[in-house]
């Protein structure tokens, strides 16, 4: 393991895109960081620039107005950066497909390392796309 | 004469969850001006609607807000009862009451915390959202889901709510009350909170009607306004509740409503489990055609009333579909609770209404100078004509050609 990825997910500072989204899933994100479940203990904490991510989390449809700015924030992050879109709007567009503001899904706008589809996923399975993902970086099977 | 700089907060700022963009127009520390401006997150709902049928709707619906996932359901369902002629049975309507009420609790909790959250104060956030948690774990009981339950469709409901679970459920209520009473207590007795929020952000009451501000919002300034109580539908004609009013307006009072109407909804939920216990029946009277005609849903959601009104020509599908959010009226009232306060202040101003810009995404433009909207309805057909021509003329097309 190269020390570039060890000190990568050692701790993982993310930073959360919330799109066009219902919410859902932008909520059961901070409530991953709430003391049910604190992935705070693990080192994984939010921070407030997508400069100082390692992972960006990327939630909800993007309408055509929010897409522009999603392309520049993915521009802005210091790579490597991993990108992990949460839900079923993120993976695919679910209902809104037919929307007149909605074009492509997230992975058409920039490249996505992991899916964690579910509407919403429960906090649970964010944690296990976590471990999974840490996993996959440190070249595990 | 100090210089005017504007500071912008959005549209992907850390503190929210939501895109939406405020520029908060500052002379030194003071806010002199406020320019809202959404649209990052409209997804064209309304439109979606007439796609689907009456019982897709409200799972379409129930996605505007994965907060309000019941409030809008539940009004867009009264809207198709009312346009159809359909008949609830009334274990549904006791039921519906007790998921609607559960999510409240929830909601209100959920902003309790935030409000921590944006004052700096994070011990209240983690605790609050950690008692938010059982009324979760209920949901998933009684729905299947944390969120987004599903349990709503046109002439009742999907799910019952099994009679051995009550007993669960009324436990896990039991328990909450203890939490609540302290963050009532630590809110209405910390002087701490007081000094951050008492006189902060007030809405008088004659700006509350002018700007027609509802729920919490209004209540807060002194406003008795629930449809609960002013058109008891449902079963809240046949429980015994109060409606919380303040009496300042200012983020403190908002604060103390939300938390006093969490203790309320306690109550209603205890009654209606003890009707359900005994009452017998079926929970969904099974429409097999929806007639034609329009109807008009309300309910009222954690943040304030919402309303839907259906249009049915008697087929399968809405002709006509329209929402609208109760953070359409409580967001514009930011533009005099954030005036003359400082910077620090704005963040938790803005977020005391418990705004839901999900639900409220619109498409209008106003300047905040003159109050004028930039575009009206017509130059907005006439834009759209004349993009329509570049693309066709781009193209090389003729005749209309829609991405539908």
């Amino acid at each position: 393991m190269s020390f570039a990825v060890n000190m990568l997910t050692r701790s993982l500072n993310v930073f959360h895109l919330g799109g066009s989204a219902c919410n859902n899933c932008d909520i059961e994100i901070i409530d991953t960081l709430t003391p049910r479940y604190d992935l705070e203990r693990f080192g994984i904490t939010l921070v407030g620039s997508v400069r100082h991510a390692d992972v960006l989390l990327v939630t909800g449809v993007f309408n055509k107005k929010s897409a522009i700015r999603l392309k520049r924030v993915y521009q802005e992050a210091a790579k490597p950066v991993v990108v992990i879109a949460i839900g079923a709007c993120a993976c695919t567009g679910n209902m809104f497909q037919k929307s007149y503001n909605w074009d492509v899904p997230v992975d058409k706008y920039i490249p996505v390392d992991a899916y964690l589809p579910g509407c919403p996923p429960k906090p649970e399975a964010m944690i296990m796309a976590v471990v999974k993902l840490v996993k996959k970086l440190r070249g595990a099977k | 004469m100090t210089k005017k700089t504007i500071i912008p907060i959005g549209p992907y700022h850390p503190l929210q969850e939501e895109p939406e963009f405020f520029k908060l127009h500052v002379e030194g520390e003071k806010v002199v001006g406020l320019d809202i401006e959404l649209g990052y997150n409209h997804r064209g709902i309304e439109k979606l609607a007439e796609l689907k049928t009456f019982e897709q709707t409200v799972f379409l619906v129930e996605r505007i807000c994965g907060i309000c996932s019941t409030s809008h359901p539940l009004a867009c369902v009264q809207a198709v009862e009312d346009a159809g002629e359909v008949e609830v049975p009334e274990r549904a309507q006791y039921i519906r009451t007790v998921i609607g009420e559960l999510e409240r609790l929830h909601s209100h909790m959920l902003w309790l915390g935030l409000a921590g959250h944006f004052l700096g104060f994070n011990t209240v956030w983690m605790w609050a959202w950690r008692y938010r948690e059982p009324i979760l774990e209920l949901f998933e009981l009684i729905t299947g889901n944390r969120n987004h339950y599903a349990m709503m469709k046109p002439g009742g409901v999907r799910r019952d709510i099994k009679v051995e679970d009550i007993p669960t459920i009324r436990k896990t209520l039991a328990d909450l009350k203890g939490p609540i009473c302290l963050f009532r207590d630590a809110v209405t007795d910390d002087p701490l909170i007081h000094a951050r929020l008492q006189g902060v952000g007030t809405l008088t009451k004659q700006q509350a009607l002018d700007y027609c501000a509802v729920g919490p919002t209004a209540r807060a300034s002194g406003v008795a306004k629930d449809v609960r109580k002013d058109h008891p539908h449902l079963a809240y004609g046949r429980v015994d509740f109060k409606i919380i009013t303040g009496k300042n307006g200012d983020v403190f009072d908002k604060a103390v409503v939300r938390i006093l109407e969490t203790l309320e909804s306690i109550k209603i939920i205890e009654q209606c489990l003890e009707v359900l216990k005994t009452m017998p029946g079926p929970v969904d009277s099974n429409p097999k055609e929806i007639k034609a005609g329009e109807g008009i849903g309300t309910y009222e959601a954690p943040r304030g009333e919402v309303i839907h009104y259906i249009r049915s020509d008697g087929g399968n599908r809405p002709v006509r579909h329209k929402v609208r959010a109760p953070s359409f009226m409580n967001v514009p009232t930011n533009q005099t609770t954030v005036i003359g306060h400082s910077v620090a202040d704005a963040t938790i101003i803005l977020a005391a209404v418990d705004p839901c810009y999900c639900c409220t995404e619109r498409m209008a433009a106003v300047d905040a100078g003159t109050g004028r909207r930039i575009w009206s309805s017509a130059e907005l057909i006439r834009l759209s004509q004349e993009k329509t021509a570049k693309l066709k003329k781009e193209m090389g097309v003729e005749g209309p050609r829609l991405k539908i």
